[in-house]
């Protein structure tokens, strides 16, 4: 995670940091469909809408690229001014609780799969696969969401 | 449509909260993926990084002993102990060779339970080997030598490019990198099933080195083209290759399981790669080929060279001369040479001059490193400077039209066979690279990067469509690149460590579309979560990362001492970082990684760089006394070592003297340009040999200074890459282990 009040100068590092291991050897370049990662991996939880929207300022007119020089500057924008704020691990226990009508502690993978499939930035089917690969209980198919989100939340980068 | 009513019902009820409540999990969960996505890049980067110097390494180490063989009279120590890996095989007309590599003599004992092989083979044999080396059989050396012989002899058939069409429904299957692991190859047999004349295969080299089961790899690979004679083709690598098999394991491999006989085998084999075809074209245009190309790649110039006279890809070509000639001959070390008490020099190596020039110079330029470091005899830098007609004028051009330019008698690129070998050093060690162009690859130490330009440029010149290549490992097993015209095949899955990538092979049809398949060898383990593997390999990047950082301690500790003017012990995390990459060269995000590698705690936002190194140091029984800065250098360049120790031990017994010991930490010292006196290295030699009985056991020794771990002893080819010390911050008790 970013600390708040960094000189510009170390924003600008870490952002290159991360750019760079995307970048396709030397040449100061990334392939935009790797901006989210990158924008994800900086800390920040943008929206898809967001995210959406700071390709469009980024990206190379259409080559399916997006250069260092375009990049920098937005994203040290994004980063001084929090603009997309981490999601405290308290709010999604509740969103967790919302979807869990019954209050049994764990949502059964199929349950799980129609909401997150089906509605607000829904995902592919991919991305539900491996989700549910990596954290279901393969016997009950079910995902017990506290532990699933205390899993996630252990920061290997603080 | 819904399995309930009341369910729907309820759903619906509450969809604003509980959209904005997916929303919410799905924004986080990404973020997590994410991360972890970043995590995987980075480890991954830190593994290549370190792959790559070592091979850039072990060039730099042969070439200096290259240029030692070149410098020394033939009379000298230090010649005597590495001459051996320089001659050229000895004998030379078939019927020598026959009787050199008799097996007719040898006995296949009753107890003796691997499989039978009778000669012509037969399709039920070589699967019958497949089965076999499944269940951990291993093939007597009677069989392996009549199986090499045979193979030999087939190769000697064989033109440099193979050339293979796919008529009607004929799939050809294009394999990448095994790396000895054996495991792939099997899994690759039965997601594709066995060569047959029905099922076509093509290897694109790499077979050995690494992985365990190098000897076996090969042995079917073998079988099968034995067998198949036209459905079958292999290509050369960069790993098949003697001096590089030295490093990576497979010379130790072979020594290992065959203990009689292991000799003969690999210089059975050094001869066998050297038959091995350079490149495949399929269809006339697709073409297959190991690492890569250059501005420079032309294949028909390939198609006519004497591939065989390039055991090694990393020497020039051997060339003989009258001794009355200006031009000095290059390093071909027959016995007759020395007999007659010559003086040989390597070309021109003294006097390249050091900046970083042309891709000429490139690959002599460690060399000239050592030039002023060398002992040489008094009598012998006469004749040497006598010798030198002409200093050699840099920033030669590359082109093979050129003409010798004036006044330089010891032009490089004016002479064909200098030109050969560089072609065939690019074909098999180079990689690619986005921006256009063509410049040295200095990262491995030979080849070069190419860019899209030279692919279109080479593509369209020889009138082809597709370039198929391998060398480096993808972490989907396969790349395209150079919008699309490049495909990069890696076939060695888990190649960097348990769940790093996975392998792949493509199947190309009469329509030349590649079609890829992807797997993962999982018997090594069960199957990991994306997090659990992210999480395993990325432990193993960051140890092998730590020892590289312990064992460059001074140098960064003079690094930090820049940054930290008043010597408060402290640097800042930007300077700590930038420090680092200032030593070490890896071009790996050292901020982002700074969090794992220095677990104490920071001070005010500073890094005690003492306190740090602690942490990393390593420790070994008895080695107190030893001077820490010798272990220090021990440790870094233990691959480089061991290499040397087996270069040394001629009869590869796993034994050396106490005496040959010394002269090797000698070369050593020279190479690394360090003052080690006599007295730190008789020490050194001391301690280890604990029970004084004159001779050093070589496994034990790298051992004892922790720059192996115990069990993986039958991994050598793994753990000399991975360099797998058992935690380095902990003191294990006995010192008899």
């Amino acid at each position: 995670m970013v600390e708040n009040k960094l000189s510009a100068e170390a924003v600008h590092k870490t952002i290159k940091a991360a750019f760079e291991s995307f970048e396709c050897k030397d040449n100061n370049t990334v392939d935009v469909r790797d901006i989210s990662t990158i924008i994800y991996s900086l800390g920040c939880f943008p929206t898809q809408a967001d995210i959406h929207n700071f390709i469009a300022e980024v990206e190379e007119d259409q080559t399916g690229f997006v250069h260092i020089d375009k990049f920098l500057p937005t994203m040290t924008t994004v980063l001084l001014e929090n603009k997309y704020p981490p999601i405290p691990e308290d709010r999604v226990l509740q969103a967790f609780e919302v979807l869990d009508r019954e209050k049994k502690g764990y949502l059964e993978s199929e349950e799980l799969t129609k909401y997150l499939t089906q509605e607000g930035e829904v995902f592919s089917p991919s991305e539900m696969d491996e989700m549910l690969l990596a954290f279901a209980d393969p016997e009950k198919n079910h995902i017990y969401y506290q532990d699933f989100i205390h899993q996630l939340t252990i920061d290997p980068d603080k | 449509m819904g399995c309930g009513v009341t369910k729907s019902d309820q759903f619906h009820k509450h969809t604003g909260k509980a959209i904005r409540a997916a929303v919410l999990i799905q924004r986080w969960y990404r973020q997590y993926v994410a991360r972890t996505e970043m995590r995987r890049r980075y480890t991954w980067h830190i593994f290549q990084s370190i792959e790559y110097s070592g091979e850039q390494a072990q060039i730099k180490l042969y070439n200096f002993l290259g240029y030692l063989m070149d410098n020394f009279t033939p009379a000298s120590t230090e010649r005597n102990l590495i001459s051996h890996i320089f001659r050229e095989n000895e004998v030379c007309l078939d019927a020598e060779w026959e009787r050199y590599f008799c097996y007719k003599n040898i006995e296949v004992p009753e107890i003796y339970s691997g499989p039978h092989l009778t000669f012509p083979l037969t399709v039920d044999q070589a699967v019958g080997l497949v089965e076999a080396f499944r269940n951990k059989k291993q093939l007597h050396s009677r069989y392996v030598l009549q199986l090499l012989l045979e193979t030999w002899k087939r190769f000697r058939l064989l033109p440099n490019i193979n050339r293979i069409a796919t008529c009607q429904s004929k799939e050809v299957c294009i394999c990448g990198d095994l790396h000895g692991q054996l495991e792939d190859l099997l899994l690759i047999f039965y997601k594709n099933g066995m060569p047959s004349s029905e099922n076509p295969y093509l290897f694109n080299g790499d077979f050995v080195d690494r992985g365990k089961d190098s000897i076996e790899i090969l042995i079917i690979l073998f079988a099968f083209l034995l067998v198949y004679p036209g459905d079958v083709f292999l290509n050369r690598g960069n790993h098949e290759d003697h001096i590089v098999n030295l490093r990576y394991g497979f010379t130790k491999e072979v020594l290992t399981k065959y203990k009689m006989y292991g000799k003969r085998i690999l210089k059975l084999l050094q001869k066998i790669f050297s038959w091995l075809p350079l490149a495949t074209v399929i269809d006339q245009k697709v073409v297959v080929l190991h690492g890569g190309i250059s501005d420079s790649t032309d294949l028909n110039l390939l198609a006519r060279v004497d591939r065989h006279n390039y055991v090694s890809a990393l020497r020039p070509p051997k060339r003989k001369t009258t001794s009355n000639s200006i031009r000095s001959v290059d390093s071909d070390l027959e016995e007759d040479f020395w007999a007659s008490n010559r003086l040989i020099q390597r070309r021109s190596s003294l006097t390249y001059p050091k900046t970083f020039g042309s891709r000429d110079s490139f690959h002599n330029r460690s060399l000239q490193d050592f030039s002023d470091r060398i002992k040489v005899d008094p009598a012998d830098e006469l004749e040497m400077c006598r010798r030198k007609t002409t200093p050699f004028s840099p920033g030669v051009n590359r082109s093979k039209k050129e003409s010798t330019p004036p006044g330089s008698t010891d032009s490089v690129s004016s002479d064909p066979t200098k030109d050969e070998w560089r072609q065939i050093l690019d074909l098999l060690w180079s990689d690619p690279m986005t921006t256009d162009g063509c410049v040295p690859n200095e990262v491995r130490g030979g080849g070069c990067y190419w860019g899209p330009d030279v692919t279109e440029e080479f593509l369209n010149r020889h009138n082809l469509q597709l370039l198929i290549r391998s060398h480096e490992c993808k972490q989907e097993g396969y790349e395209f690149c150079h919008n699309r015209k490049v495909l990069t095949l890696f076939s060695a899955s888990n190649y960097y460590d348990v769940g790093s990538n996975r392998g792949a092979y493509v199947k190309l049809g009469p329509d030349l579309v590649p079609y890829v398949v992807q797997y993962q060898a999982s018997s090594m383990t069960r199957e990991l979560t994306v997090r659990q593997s992210v999480g395993r390999t990325e432990r193993s990047a960051l140890k092998v990362l730590r020892e590289q950082l312990f064992s460059h301690k001074s140098d960064l500790v003079c690094a930090f001492k820049q940054y930290d003017t008043e010597n408060t012990g402290l640097v800042s995390v930007n300077d700590w970082a930038s420090a680092v990459e200032s030593v070490m060269f890896l071009g790996l995000p050292w901020r982002m990684l700074r969090s794992q590698l220095v677990t104490c705690k920071l001070n005010d936002g500073m890094i005690d760089y003492n306190e740090w190194f602690n942490e990393l140091a390593i420790k070994g029984p008895n080695t107190d006394h030893i001077d820490q800065s010798l272990l220090e250098t021990l440790y870094r360049h233990r691959a480089t070592l061991e290499t040397i120790f087996r270069i040394v031990d001629t009869d590869n017994s796993g034994f050396i003297t106490i005496e040959d010991f010394r002269q090797t930490w000698k070369l050593l010292s020279v190479y690394l340009k360090m003052e080690i006196t006599d007295e730190a290295i008789s020490d050194l030699a001391v301690t280890i040999d604990s029970n004084h009985d004159g001779s050093i056991d070589i496994d034990e020794f790298m051992e004892a200074f922790r720059l192996t771990d115990k069990k993986s002893r039958l991994e050598r080819g793994r753990s000399m890459f991975m360099g797998t010390a058992t935690d380095l911050t902990k003191l294990e008790g006995d010192p008899n282990i």
